[in-house]
């Protein structure tokens, strides 16, 4: 049967994408999972993965198009039931989706900011050389193979302008349509943060951790016990996610932050936690985001870790109901036992969605992650 | 490698953890971090990369030493003497 591969929503508010580039053609398989194509969003450049096993049949949209959200970009042939591993192995075709998996591997290396400019002087990518790390695309190469002959139909809208409009429009709707509510705390997180010294000082530096990965668990275990934090609020009413995954709030240098998930957080270890936390910075950072991770997160954590801010109250991602907040970590007096000692706190806040829970349940939720940090061990 | 090899081979890890910076904005003598907000995940990605490519393992209590390229590349030097 046929499927129309249609171009997702990657965001609350995204309106429109521009195709950069195919990663199949006509003919070609493609499994579910697969990225098929690279949208340029307000978000940056996103691969888009197909969501159905299936043939090719029709690519509808040229790279260098701007579309809006839902336009069907692609047919597929679909087949039910889908075929067993070893026979798609067996047929002729298989040899295309394999081709598939190479272009991806050989896909272009190249720089936010390089992107920007091709797009600006309509250089296609594909045919560029270049001379950056490991072959990465930089803007002097796109500038010197100058602007292309033909001219690309659609190449406004996107880039950190873009991305500013993306976020006001998120969190104006996020503002206008959600009763946020809002509780900090601060604690003491001195055994996580010795936890850390000691755990980094003892294994190889690729196996060291930071202290935002034991937050990201803390969180993502904390929204298992109480209910009401991870999950969507859609046309007017809430559904608990089954599985909890947890965004990340990634800022980017150019300005402009995406919130990447973590998918299934909760029952990750903290090594496998960490690996794919830095994996999903590097490919927010890089413009090389999934479609999938876009739209997965059930709840936010925005740490300001790396800043000298106390506390951020953070804003909810429409239709998400909850966001963790955590600031910089700092030495401060504290009293234990009587006795006032200096202790490394970290202030923890929630904003959160009365639609949903209340300030109560809101206090219990950051209770418990204030409890988990407590015994990182346990994490 | 000399002094200035250490620091362009320096210079390529950082660009690399970093695609969004262009190496020759970067400058030598500020810290990467007040130049285009090196974070606490660069920093260990670059302690990542310098133990790859110089065999050389900065435990995280001299982070510090590796907060500009030229403080890095002395550091460097030295552990590498």
């Amino acid at each position: 049967m046929q499927t129309e591969f249609r171009l997702p929503a990657l965001g609350a508010d995204m309106e429109a994408g521009t195709i950069v580039e195919w990663h199949v053609a006509p003919g070609d398989r493609c499994k579910r999972g697969d990225v098929v194509a690279v949208v340029e969003t307000d978000k940056g450049a996103i691969d888009v993965e197909v969501f159905v096993d299936g043939i090719v049949r029709e690519l509808l949209v040229l790279p260098g198009t701007r579309v809006p959200v839902g336009t069907v970009l692609a047919l597929l042939d679909t087949e039910a039931p889908a075929p067993a591993p070893e026979m798609v192995h067996s047929t002729s075709r298989a040899r295309a989706g394999e081709d598939v998996g190479e272009a991806i591997q050989q896909r272009v290396k190249i720089s936010p900011a390089a992107r920007k400019r091709a797009q600006e002087l309509h250089v296609d990518v594909v045919s560029l050389r270049g001379t950056g790390p490991e072959g990465a695309i930089t803007v002097q190469d796109v500038e010197r193979a100058g602007p292309s002959p033909q001219p690309s139909p659609a190449n406004v809208g996107e880039g950190a302008a873009g991305m500013r409009a993306a976020i006001a429009a998120a969190m104006s709707r996020s503002k206008r349509e959600i009763p946020h509510y809002y509780l900090t705390t601060t604690v003491d997180v001195s055994s996580a943060v010795d936890w850390l010294a000691a755990h980094n000082a003892a294994v190889p530096v690729t196996e060291r951790l930071l202290l935002a990965a034991l937050l990201l668990k803390a969180v993502a275990l904390a929204c298992r016990d109480h209910a009401g934090f991870s999950g969507f609020h859609r046309n007017g009413r809430y559904e608990e996610s089954p599985v909890v995954h947890v965004g990340v709030a990634v800022a980017l240098r150019g300005g402009g932050l995406v919130a990447p998930a973590i998918m299934d957080t909760a029952t990750k270890p903290l090594a496998a936690l960490m690996d794919e936390f830095r994996d999903v910075v590097a490919r927010a950072r890089a413009g090389r985001l999934r479609a999938s991770e876009l739209a997965a997160p059930t709840i936010i954590l925005t740490s300001l870790g790396d800043s000298a801010v106390e506390t951020v109250l953070p804003i909810i991602q429409p239709p998400q109901v909850a966001i963790v907040g955590a600031g910089a970590v700092a030495e401060r007096p504290w009293i234990v036992a009587g006795r006032i000692v200096p202790r490394q706190v970290l202030t923890l806040s929630l904003g959160a969605d009365h639609r949903v829970t209340d300030g109560r349940l809101g206090a219990h939720f950051l209770a418990r992650i204030a409890a988990l940090l407590a015994n990182p061990s346990k994490l | 490698m000399n002094r200035e090899q250490l620091a362009h081979r320096v210079l390529e890890l950082v660009t690399a953890i970093a695609p969004d910076v262009e190496a020759d904005s970067v400058i030598p003598g500020i810290a990467f971090r007040d130049q285009f907000d090196f974070d606490s995940m660069d920093t260990l990605n670059f302690a990542i990369a310098l133990q790859r490519e110089f065999g050389v393992d900065v435990p995280e209590t001299d982070y510090a030493h590796l907060a500009s390229l030229d403080q890095c590349v002395a550091y460097l030097a030295e552990r590498l003497a």
